[in-house]
Protein backbone atom coordinates (compact mmCIF):
# COMPACT_ATOMS: atom_id res chain seq x y z
CA UNK A 1 0.00 0.00 0.00
CA UNK A 2 2.25 2.50 0.65
CA UNK A 3 4.81 1.57 -2.23
CA UNK A 4 1.39 2.56 -4.31
CA UNK A 5 0.95 5.79 -2.24
CA UNK A 6 5.15 6.04 -3.30
CA UNK A 7 3.82 5.18 -6.94
CA UNK A 8 0.95 7.68 -7.06
CA UNK A 9 2.99 10.75 -5.18
CA UNK A 10 5.66 10.56 -7.75
CA UNK A 11 4.18 10.10 -11.03
CA UNK A 12 1.01 12.74 -10.06
CA UNK A 13 1.31 14.92 -6.87
CA UNK A 14 4.80 16.04 -6.99
CA UNK A 15 4.85 15.48 -10.89
CA UNK A 16 8.78 15.79 -11.90
CA UNK A 17 7.70 17.77 -15.07
CA UNK A 18 5.30 20.50 -13.22
CA UNK A 19 6.60 20.47 -9.47
CA UNK A 20 9.96 19.98 -9.85
CA UNK A 21 11.25 21.44 -13.05
CA UNK A 22 12.70 18.38 -14.01
CA UNK A 23 13.30 17.27 -17.79
CA UNK A 24 12.25 20.94 -19.18
CA UNK A 25 13.92 20.63 -22.18
CA UNK A 26 12.43 17.41 -23.54
CA UNK A 27 9.20 19.03 -22.59
CA UNK A 28 9.62 21.41 -24.37
CA UNK A 29 11.05 20.36 -27.07
CA UNK A 30 9.97 17.09 -28.41
CA UNK A 31 6.06 17.66 -27.27
CA UNK A 32 4.96 18.78 -30.65
CA UNK A 33 3.61 15.18 -31.71
CA UNK A 34 1.73 12.98 -29.04
CA UNK A 35 3.20 9.94 -31.09
CA UNK A 36 6.94 11.22 -30.37
CA UNK A 37 6.45 12.48 -26.69
CA UNK A 38 4.88 9.38 -26.15
CA UNK A 39 8.03 7.39 -27.30
CA UNK A 40 10.00 9.71 -25.41
CA UNK A 41 8.22 9.29 -22.21
CA UNK A 42 8.13 5.57 -22.27
CA UNK A 43 11.98 5.82 -23.10
CA UNK A 44 12.62 8.01 -20.34
CA UNK A 45 10.71 6.09 -18.17
CA UNK A 46 12.85 2.49 -19.49
CA UNK A 47 16.15 4.48 -18.55
CA UNK A 48 14.70 5.88 -15.32
CA UNK A 49 13.64 2.44 -13.69
CA UNK A 50 16.81 0.65 -14.66
CA UNK A 51 18.93 4.24 -13.17
CA UNK A 52 17.06 3.79 -10.04
CA UNK A 53 18.32 0.18 -9.30
CA UNK A 54 21.91 0.58 -10.91
CA UNK A 55 22.71 4.07 -8.85
CA UNK A 56 21.43 2.54 -5.72
CA UNK A 57 23.46 -0.24 -6.16
CA UNK A 58 26.16 2.14 -6.94
CA UNK A 59 25.89 4.23 -4.39
CA UNK A 60 24.96 2.23 -1.18
CA UNK A 61 27.42 -1.01 -2.35
CA UNK A 62 30.49 1.07 -3.39
CA UNK A 63 30.66 4.81 -2.87
CA UNK A 64 29.22 4.50 1.20
CA UNK A 65 31.61 1.40 2.21
CA UNK A 66 34.11 3.31 0.68
CA UNK A 67 33.88 6.44 2.00
CA UNK A 68 33.83 7.89 -1.91
CA UNK A 69 30.17 9.74 -1.73
CA UNK A 70 31.54 13.03 -3.27
CA UNK A 71 32.20 11.02 -6.07
CA UNK A 72 28.46 10.65 -6.48
CA UNK A 73 27.75 13.61 -9.03
CA UNK A 74 30.61 12.52 -11.36
CA UNK A 75 29.90 8.74 -10.75
CA UNK A 76 25.93 9.16 -11.32
CA UNK A 77 26.51 10.60 -14.75
CA UNK A 78 29.32 8.47 -15.97
CA UNK A 79 26.73 5.55 -15.26
CA UNK A 80 23.71 7.47 -16.88
CA UNK A 81 25.77 7.99 -19.85
CA UNK A 82 27.31 4.25 -19.97
CA UNK A 83 23.88 2.93 -19.05
CA UNK A 84 22.12 5.20 -21.70
CA UNK A 85 24.79 4.03 -24.78
CA UNK A 86 23.92 0.33 -23.46
CA UNK A 87 19.98 0.60 -23.47
CA UNK A 88 20.47 1.72 -27.35
CA UNK A 89 22.74 -0.95 -28.02
CA UNK A 90 20.52 -3.67 -26.25
CA UNK A 91 17.45 -2.63 -28.32
CA UNK A 92 19.29 -2.12 -31.39
CA UNK A 93 20.04 -5.82 -31.01
CA UNK A 94 16.69 -7.38 -29.80
CA UNK A 95 13.59 -5.55 -30.76
CA UNK A 96 13.98 -3.60 -34.11
CA UNK A 97 10.92 -2.19 -34.40
CA UNK A 98 10.96 -0.79 -30.47
CA UNK A 99 14.48 0.33 -31.40
CA UNK A 100 12.70 2.38 -34.44
CA UNK A 101 10.53 3.77 -31.97
CA UNK A 102 12.69 5.22 -29.26
CA UNK A 103 16.03 5.52 -31.21
CA UNK A 104 16.28 8.84 -31.96
CA UNK A 105 15.08 9.91 -28.53
CA UNK A 106 17.11 7.29 -26.55
CA UNK A 107 21.08 9.83 -26.98
CA UNK A 108 18.92 12.84 -25.66
CA UNK A 109 18.25 11.28 -22.66
CA UNK A 110 21.37 11.51 -21.25
CA UNK A 111 21.04 15.28 -20.70
CA UNK A 112 17.59 14.78 -19.43
CA UNK A 113 17.74 16.55 -15.81
CA UNK A 114 15.15 13.95 -14.47
CA UNK A 115 17.27 11.28 -14.70
CA UNK A 116 20.27 13.14 -12.81
CA UNK A 117 17.45 14.03 -11.19
CA UNK A 118 15.99 10.97 -9.98
CA UNK A 119 19.10 9.15 -8.75
CA UNK A 120 19.63 12.57 -6.44
CA UNK A 121 16.18 12.59 -4.89
CA UNK A 122 17.25 8.87 -3.87
CA UNK A 123 19.94 9.61 -2.24
CA UNK A 124 18.38 12.57 -0.73
CA UNK A 125 15.76 10.61 0.66
CA UNK A 126 16.83 7.66 1.58
CA UNK A 127 14.62 5.59 -0.07
CA UNK A 128 15.33 1.81 -0.09
CA UNK A 129 16.19 -0.59 -2.93
CA UNK A 130 12.08 -1.48 -3.61
CA UNK A 131 11.09 1.95 -2.84
CA UNK A 132 13.98 3.44 -5.31
CA UNK A 133 12.74 1.26 -7.93
CA UNK A 134 8.67 2.32 -7.25
CA UNK A 135 9.82 5.94 -6.81
CA UNK A 136 11.64 5.30 -10.12
CA UNK A 137 9.08 3.97 -12.19
CA UNK A 138 5.87 6.36 -10.79
CA UNK A 139 8.91 9.43 -11.80
CA UNK A 140 8.79 8.06 -15.31
CA UNK A 141 5.30 7.43 -15.36
CA UNK A 142 4.49 11.21 -14.43
CA UNK A 143 6.83 12.10 -16.86
CA UNK A 144 5.28 10.51 -19.75
CA UNK A 145 2.11 11.46 -18.59
CA UNK A 146 2.65 15.05 -18.62
CA UNK A 147 4.80 14.96 -21.88
CA UNK A 148 1.84 13.48 -23.68
CA UNK A 149 -0.45 15.84 -22.21
CA UNK A 150 0.89 18.56 -23.45
CA UNK A 151 1.44 16.88 -26.92
CA UNK A 152 -2.15 16.95 -27.27
CA UNK A 153 -2.40 20.76 -26.24
CA UNK A 154 0.09 21.97 -28.88
CA UNK A 155 -1.58 19.60 -31.43
CA UNK A 156 -4.91 21.52 -31.28
CA UNK A 157 -3.00 24.48 -30.69
CA UNK A 158 -1.40 24.87 -34.24
CA UNK A 159 -5.32 25.59 -34.96
CA UNK A 160 -5.57 28.52 -32.63
CA UNK A 161 -4.38 32.07 -33.43
CA UNK A 162 -1.79 32.57 -31.51
CA UNK A 163 -0.46 36.12 -31.46
CA UNK A 164 3.30 36.07 -33.67
CA UNK A 165 5.41 36.96 -30.61
CA UNK A 166 4.21 34.31 -28.48
CA UNK A 167 4.54 31.17 -30.89
CA UNK A 168 6.29 28.51 -30.09
CA UNK A 169 8.13 28.43 -26.45
CA UNK A 170 6.27 31.07 -25.18
CA UNK A 171 3.04 29.39 -25.68
CA UNK A 172 4.32 26.59 -24.62
CA UNK A 173 5.15 27.61 -21.10
CA UNK A 174 1.91 29.54 -20.99
CA UNK A 175 0.00 26.10 -21.14
CA UNK A 176 2.49 24.45 -19.24
CA UNK A 177 1.67 26.53 -15.90
CA UNK A 178 -2.14 26.08 -16.54
CA UNK A 179 -0.80 22.22 -16.76
CA UNK A 180 0.49 22.88 -13.63
CA UNK A 181 -2.03 24.72 -12.06
CA UNK A 182 -4.18 21.50 -12.83
CA UNK A 183 -2.30 19.07 -11.25
CA UNK A 184 -2.35 21.27 -8.23
CA UNK A 185 -5.39 20.01 -7.51
CA UNK A 186 -3.80 16.67 -6.81
CA UNK A 187 -2.44 18.13 -3.77
CA UNK A 188 -4.35 17.47 -1.34
CA UNK A 189 -4.61 13.99 -2.32
CA UNK A 190 -2.20 11.84 -0.32
CA UNK B 1 37.26 33.12 -39.48
CA UNK B 2 39.15 33.27 -36.19
CA UNK B 3 39.79 36.67 -36.49
CA UNK B 4 36.62 38.10 -37.79
CA UNK B 5 34.51 39.10 -34.29
CA UNK B 6 36.30 41.28 -31.82
CA UNK B 7 37.00 40.19 -28.52
CA UNK B 8 34.05 42.07 -27.30
CA UNK B 9 32.00 41.09 -29.40
CA UNK B 10 32.39 37.06 -28.11
CA UNK B 11 31.52 38.30 -24.65
CA UNK B 12 28.93 40.94 -25.04
CA UNK B 13 26.73 38.48 -27.63
CA UNK B 14 25.70 36.34 -25.03
CA UNK B 15 24.05 39.08 -22.40
CA UNK B 16 21.05 40.03 -24.60
CA UNK B 17 21.37 38.94 -28.08
CA UNK B 18 21.97 35.41 -28.01
CA UNK B 19 20.90 35.17 -24.25
CA UNK B 20 20.59 31.60 -23.38
CA UNK B 21 16.82 32.22 -21.51
CA UNK B 22 15.21 33.97 -23.45
CA UNK B 23 16.49 33.72 -26.95
CA UNK B 24 17.89 30.54 -27.18
CA UNK B 25 15.89 28.69 -24.63
CA UNK B 26 18.35 26.78 -22.80
CA UNK B 27 18.87 25.36 -19.42
CA UNK B 28 15.55 25.93 -18.44
CA UNK B 29 15.29 23.07 -15.48
CA UNK B 30 17.19 25.76 -12.80
CA UNK B 31 15.49 28.80 -14.73
CA UNK B 32 11.98 27.57 -13.68
CA UNK B 33 13.00 26.07 -10.02
CA UNK B 34 14.80 28.09 -8.55
CA UNK B 35 13.43 31.46 -8.87
CA UNK B 36 11.23 31.70 -6.06
CA UNK B 37 13.50 34.58 -5.03
CA UNK B 38 16.14 36.97 -6.45
CA UNK B 39 18.64 36.04 -4.07
CA UNK B 40 18.46 32.13 -5.12
CA UNK B 41 18.59 33.11 -8.95
CA UNK B 42 21.65 35.24 -8.36
CA UNK B 43 22.88 32.21 -6.18
CA UNK B 44 22.16 29.83 -8.81
CA UNK B 45 23.45 32.07 -11.89
CA UNK B 46 26.54 32.55 -10.34
CA UNK B 47 27.77 29.05 -9.80
CA UNK B 48 26.84 28.22 -12.97
CA UNK B 49 28.62 30.81 -14.59
CA UNK B 50 31.57 28.98 -12.57
CA UNK B 51 31.60 25.88 -13.55
CA UNK B 52 30.74 27.08 -17.51
CA UNK B 53 33.89 29.12 -17.54
CA UNK B 54 36.10 26.95 -16.32
CA UNK B 55 34.63 23.54 -18.67
CA UNK B 56 35.02 25.97 -21.22
CA UNK B 57 38.51 26.65 -20.00
CA UNK B 58 39.71 23.34 -20.11
CA UNK B 59 37.99 21.83 -23.30
CA UNK B 60 38.67 24.40 -25.13
CA UNK B 61 42.95 23.96 -23.97
CA UNK B 62 42.52 20.39 -24.33
CA UNK B 63 40.29 20.50 -27.10
CA UNK B 64 42.48 18.42 -29.81
CA UNK B 65 43.47 15.65 -27.53
CA UNK B 66 39.85 14.66 -27.04
CA UNK B 67 39.02 11.90 -29.70
CA UNK B 68 35.35 13.13 -31.60
CA UNK B 69 33.69 10.20 -30.58
CA UNK B 70 33.48 10.32 -26.98
CA UNK B 71 33.59 14.37 -26.49
CA UNK B 72 30.37 14.77 -24.99
CA UNK B 73 31.25 11.83 -22.25
CA UNK B 74 34.68 13.73 -21.72
CA UNK B 75 32.65 17.07 -21.69
CA UNK B 76 30.07 16.15 -19.07
CA UNK B 77 32.85 14.40 -16.66
CA UNK B 78 34.79 17.60 -16.91
CA UNK B 79 31.80 19.86 -15.70
CA UNK B 80 30.49 16.79 -13.63
CA UNK B 81 34.26 17.95 -11.74
CA UNK B 82 33.79 21.50 -11.65
CA UNK B 83 30.25 21.55 -10.28
CA UNK B 84 31.01 19.27 -8.01
CA UNK B 85 33.62 21.66 -6.43
CA UNK B 86 31.11 24.32 -6.50
CA UNK B 87 28.76 22.34 -4.61
CA UNK B 88 31.50 21.67 -1.89
CA UNK B 89 32.20 25.00 -1.38
CA UNK B 90 28.62 26.17 -1.19
CA UNK B 91 27.91 23.42 1.28
CA UNK B 92 30.61 24.53 3.71
CA UNK B 93 30.38 28.24 3.01
CA UNK B 94 26.73 29.12 2.31
CA UNK B 95 24.74 26.23 4.30
CA UNK B 96 21.48 28.06 4.10
CA UNK B 97 21.60 29.26 0.10
CA UNK B 98 23.01 25.36 -0.71
CA UNK B 99 19.94 23.80 1.67
CA UNK B 100 17.43 26.17 -0.82
CA UNK B 101 18.95 25.41 -4.10
CA UNK B 102 18.73 21.84 -3.14
CA UNK B 103 19.54 19.41 -6.02
CA UNK B 104 19.48 21.64 -8.23
CA UNK B 105 22.90 22.80 -7.84
CA UNK B 106 24.24 19.21 -8.87
CA UNK B 107 21.63 19.46 -11.65
CA UNK B 108 23.89 21.91 -13.40
CA UNK B 109 26.16 19.09 -15.17
CA UNK B 110 23.13 18.54 -17.23
CA UNK B 111 22.11 22.06 -18.04
CA UNK B 112 22.10 21.89 -21.46
CA UNK B 113 23.74 25.53 -21.92
CA UNK B 114 26.98 24.79 -20.21
CA UNK B 115 27.09 21.64 -22.67
CA UNK B 116 25.86 23.43 -25.34
CA UNK B 117 28.46 26.18 -25.23
CA UNK B 118 31.77 23.58 -25.07
CA UNK B 119 30.09 21.87 -27.67
CA UNK B 120 29.54 24.80 -30.25
CA UNK B 121 31.92 26.86 -29.27
CA UNK B 122 34.40 26.31 -26.60
CA UNK B 123 35.75 22.82 -28.40
CA UNK B 124 36.26 25.21 -31.51
CA UNK B 125 37.69 28.36 -30.31
CA UNK B 126 40.77 29.78 -28.36
CA UNK B 127 40.82 29.95 -24.75
CA UNK B 128 40.63 33.36 -24.97
CA UNK B 129 37.85 33.23 -26.95
CA UNK B 130 36.29 30.52 -24.70
CA UNK B 131 36.56 31.99 -21.47
CA UNK B 132 35.10 35.33 -22.73
CA UNK B 133 32.05 33.29 -24.71
CA UNK B 134 31.71 31.33 -21.58
CA UNK B 135 31.66 35.21 -19.15
CA UNK B 136 28.81 36.87 -22.02
CA UNK B 137 26.68 34.01 -21.64
CA UNK B 138 26.81 33.33 -17.99
CA UNK B 139 25.98 36.98 -17.75
CA UNK B 140 23.31 36.74 -19.57
CA UNK B 141 22.01 34.06 -17.81
CA UNK B 142 22.80 36.19 -14.57
CA UNK B 143 20.56 38.52 -16.35
CA UNK B 144 17.54 36.31 -17.22
CA UNK B 145 17.49 34.43 -13.68
CA UNK B 146 17.95 38.20 -11.86
CA UNK B 147 14.70 39.90 -13.81
CA UNK B 148 12.51 36.25 -13.52
CA UNK B 149 13.78 35.69 -10.16
CA UNK B 150 12.91 39.67 -9.17
CA UNK B 151 9.56 39.63 -10.53
CA UNK B 152 8.45 36.82 -9.17
CA UNK B 153 9.44 37.75 -5.55
CA UNK B 154 8.09 41.24 -6.20
CA UNK B 155 4.64 39.65 -6.93
CA UNK B 156 4.94 36.63 -4.89
CA UNK B 157 6.21 37.97 -1.68
CA UNK B 158 6.10 41.93 -2.43
CA UNK B 159 9.81 41.83 -1.68
CA UNK B 160 12.98 42.45 -4.03
CA UNK B 161 16.01 40.53 -2.39
CA UNK B 162 14.07 40.63 0.91
CA UNK B 163 13.64 44.47 0.51
CA UNK B 164 9.89 45.37 1.13
CA UNK B 165 8.90 46.89 -2.24
CA UNK B 166 4.99 46.46 -2.19
CA UNK B 167 2.62 48.29 0.13
CA UNK B 168 1.30 47.05 3.40
CA UNK B 169 -1.76 46.39 1.99
CA UNK B 170 -0.59 44.93 -0.83
CA UNK B 171 -2.07 40.91 -0.94
CA UNK B 172 1.02 38.38 -2.23
CA UNK B 173 0.31 36.28 -5.17
CA UNK B 174 0.18 32.68 -3.93
CA UNK B 175 0.62 31.65 -7.77
CA UNK B 176 4.06 33.45 -8.77
CA UNK B 177 5.89 31.83 -6.24
CA UNK B 178 4.42 28.10 -7.06
CA UNK B 179 4.95 26.16 -10.21
CA UNK B 180 2.88 27.40 -12.04
CA UNK B 181 3.32 30.49 -11.61
CA UNK B 182 7.31 30.14 -12.84
CA UNK B 183 5.64 28.56 -15.92
CA UNK B 184 3.40 31.54 -16.92
CA UNK B 185 6.09 33.96 -15.70
CA UNK B 186 8.17 32.86 -17.86
CA UNK B 187 6.35 32.22 -20.83
CA UNK B 188 5.01 35.85 -20.63
CA UNK B 189 7.84 37.83 -20.68
CA UNK B 190 9.74 36.24 -23.27
CA UNK B 191 6.51 36.96 -25.07
CA UNK B 192 6.80 40.44 -24.17
CA UNK B 193 10.56 40.58 -25.29
CA UNK B 194 9.65 38.96 -28.42
CA UNK B 195 6.98 41.35 -29.04
CA UNK B 196 8.91 43.95 -28.05
CA UNK B 197 12.42 43.18 -30.60
CA UNK B 198 9.19 42.70 -33.42
CA UNK B 199 8.18 46.11 -32.42
CA UNK B 200 11.56 47.48 -33.16
CA UNK B 201 12.18 46.09 -36.35
CA UNK B 202 8.81 46.64 -37.92
CA UNK B 203 9.61 50.25 -36.81
CA UNK B 204 12.68 50.43 -38.69
CA UNK B 205 11.27 49.03 -41.84
CA UNK B 206 8.55 50.96 -41.81
CA UNK B 207 10.74 54.33 -41.55
CA UNK B 208 13.10 52.50 -44.28
CA UNK B 209 9.75 52.31 -46.52
CA UNK B 210 8.88 56.27 -45.16
CA UNK B 211 12.33 57.33 -46.30
CA UNK B 212 11.69 55.84 -50.07
CA UNK B 213 7.72 57.14 -50.31
CA UNK B 214 8.42 60.28 -49.41
CA UNK B 215 11.62 60.79 -51.75
CA UNK B 216 9.52 59.25 -54.37
CA UNK B 217 6.77 62.05 -54.05
CA UNK B 218 9.11 64.61 -53.68
CA UNK B 219 10.51 63.09 -56.91
CA UNK B 220 7.15 63.37 -58.65
CA UNK B 221 5.55 66.70 -57.37
CA UNK B 222 9.00 68.46 -57.85
CA UNK B 223 11.22 66.68 -59.99
CA UNK B 224 13.67 69.27 -60.16
CA UNK B 225 14.43 69.61 -56.68
CA UNK B 226 14.99 65.92 -56.12
CA UNK B 227 17.60 66.10 -58.48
Amino acid sequence: MELLLLFLSAAIVNNFVLSYFLGICPFIGVSNKISSAFSMGLAATFVMTITSIVTWLIYHKILVPFELEFLQYVSFILVIASLVQFVEMFIKKVSQPLYRALGIFLPLITTNCAILGLALFIVLKEYSFIEGIVFGLGAGTGFTLAITLMAGIREELDLADVPKPFQGAPITLIVAGILAMAFMGFAGLI
Amino acid sequence: MANKVTLTREFLKGLWEQNAVFKQVLGMCPVLAVTVSAENGIAMALATTFALVFSSFIVSLIKNWIPAQVRIAAYILIIATFVTIVDLVMKAQFPSLSKALGPFIPLIIVNCLILGRQEAFASKNSVLRAVLDALGMGTGFLIALFLLGSTRELFGSGTILGFQIMPDVYEPWLIMILPAGAFLTLGLMMGFFRTYSEKKKRVERDSIVDKYLRAKKVAETNPLEAN
